[in-house]
């Protein structure tokens, strides 16, 4: 039999950090979406970066600023009382940051494809912005809100190098599925290695075909 | 009363110039702006609502300021008194047509209002449809009746009625001739279509490269000189064909083909695809029924 704590574990980083992600992806897109400011090449690359580099980098740098007795690390924990080195919380500032191209880019190129037309005629029927922001234009680019929410928590479910680097492998604290196969496979236990991949494996399937199958016959179709 | 005054550097077919406009239109008055596409037709309008900044210049309606660029003052679109119908209608296809309407609707704003609209436009059966269910006839009412939701001085149409068919246009003419009147509107609106100019408006601008070429009377405006002619339509010249002195050169009025035939020396400067005007001086037209 396989312990559960990993796959509950790994489910519970990945609703929190979707919920997190959606939350700072939202204004972070509008404002890629639509500004002029000349910084934003730099910005686009900042939130880009996870998609290319290697998620032990990203887990050692976060693993060193984390550190409990390094300048940031020591500041939090000192006067926020947050350690986040090898903790639940590290993983989701580590995940959240890893994951944030894949709410982000959806959700700017949904922006982009609304007509500026429905901003503007808001506008001019008295509308402020976030009124503008929640009755029009999130409502009408709902595809793009639910691919990002998607790939989002598949990305979380799916992340191993940094996990290692940031939580290590604490039962019940840190060890999500992804590394409790990894563990299984490093005791020769194939067959518990076996099950939680096959979980896995069928988890992230569904909802990949659930999103295509939804987006696949236009998600407004659906609501009316 | 719409006096403006106004200045911005803008895109015109890749080249960089300035739009530079000082007008007066009446209170009351239909206005069309008319030029090639890129001329700075829509640019005006959107400054008008406060969509787009000019650099320079001042807006005033009936009295108040909506910008001045010497002042400081810049009302934004939300607080000017517009009604806009986008080239693409921009209805909302999360909300029903009604949910269109209401959205548009002030919190203090009486209900009154819309039922009347809807009345007006009779948009009573398409109410609890979505935008996306709808022709682009009843869209573009949708459009007209939710940019009137607020009570607007100033009812600005962009090509409001240049992708529909020839039907749904003269009714649509109807319905914003008949919304104009009804809430003592100002109204703007581009057009291309010379016949729709000449039937709906009492003025029109006619810009090019963000500079004003004619403003004034429309009718003036399209034939030039005054003819005095006791009767007149408008219309594209379809072909012209040469037969023995004279030639024939058949024009499409509305939806109906007519042939004239007139001399070569008549036919300077007129091509295949100009817009014409066909009158009669010297003979009184025959009136026939019809129906």
């Amino acid at each position: 039999m396989i312990e559960w704590s990993p796959l509950i574990l790994t489910f519970k980083l990945a609703c929190i950090t979707t919920l997190i992600l959606l939350i700072i992806a939202i204004p972070l897109a509008h404002w890629l979406a639509f500004s002029r400011v000349r910084l934003k090449p730099l910005i686009t690359t900042l939130v880009s970066m996870p998609l290319v580099l290697p998620p032990t980098v990203l887990g050692f740098y976060l693993l060193i600023a984390f550190n409990p007795s390094g300048t940031f690390g020591g500041w939090l924990d000192n006067y926020l009382g947050i350690r986040l080195a090898f903790s639940f919380e590290g993983l989701v500032v580590a995940s959240v940051i890893y994951s944030l191209p894949f709410m982000v880019h959806p959700i700017q190129a949904g922006f982009v494809n609304l007509p500026n037309s429905f901003k503007e005629a808001a506008y001019v029927l008295g509308k402020s912005r976030v009124t503008t922001l929640f009755r029009v234009l999130l409502p009408n680019m709902k595809s793009s809100l639910l691919t990002g929410i998607v790939l989002a928590f598949a990305h979380t479910i799916g992340e191993f190098g940094v996990v290692l680097m940031i939580g290590g492998n604490i039962p019940g604290k840190t060890k999500v599925a992804s590394v409790a196969v990894y563990d299984a496979v490093e005791a020769l236990e194939y067959g518990s290695a076996n099950t939680y991949s096959l979980i896995l494996f069928s988890i992230t399937f569904t909802i990949l075909l659930i999103v295509y199958l939804i987006n696949g016959k236009d998600i407004t179709g659906l609501t009316r | 009363m719409i006096e403006l005054s106004l200045q911005k550097k803008l895109l015109f077919d890749t080249v960089e110039a300035a739009l530079e406009l000082v007008l007066d239109i009446d209170h009351g008055s239909i206005t069309t702006l008319y030029g090639k596409s890129g001329a700075g037709k829509t640019s005006l309008l959107k400054m008008i609502a406060g969509l787009m900044t000019p650099e320079k210049g001042n807006i005033t309606i009936n009295g108040k300021i909506w910008y001045d660029s010497t002042k400081g003052i810049n009302l934004p679109p939300q607080k000017r008194e517009v009604g806009f119908v986008f080239q693409d209608y921009a209805l909302f296809p999360n909300m029903t047509v009604k949910e269109n309407l209401l959205f548009a609707q002030d919190k203090t704003g009486d209900s009154k209002r819309i039922r009347q609209l809807i009345d007006i436009i009779e948009l009573g059966d398409l109410q609890h449809r979505r935008p996306g269910l709808l022709s682009g006839g009843q869209q573009q009412r949708v459009a007209l009746a939710r940019a009137l939701v607020r009570k607007p001085q100033v009812l600005m149409l962009d090509e409001p009625l240049s992708a529909l068919d020839y039907d749904m246009r003269q009714k649509l003419q109807q319905y914003i001739i008949q919304v104009h009147r009804e809430y003592d509107l100002t109204t703007l609106l581009i057009s291309h279509d010379i016949s729709e100019i000449l039937k709906m408006s009492d003025k029109m601008l006619i810009i090019d490269n963000g500079k004003q070429i004619a403003y004034g009377d429309s009718k003036e405006i399209f034939t030039r000189k005054n003819i005095s002619a006791k009767f007149q339509f408008s219309g594209e010249v379809m072909s012209i064909e040469k037969q023995d002195f004279l030639y024939i050169v058949t024009i499409l009025i509305g939806r109906d083909l007519v042939k004239v035939a007139v001399e070569g020396s008549d036919l300077e400067n007129i091509s295949v695809g100009d817009q014409v005007l066909v009158a009669s001086k010297a003979f009184n037209p025959i009136i026939r029924k019809i129906r």
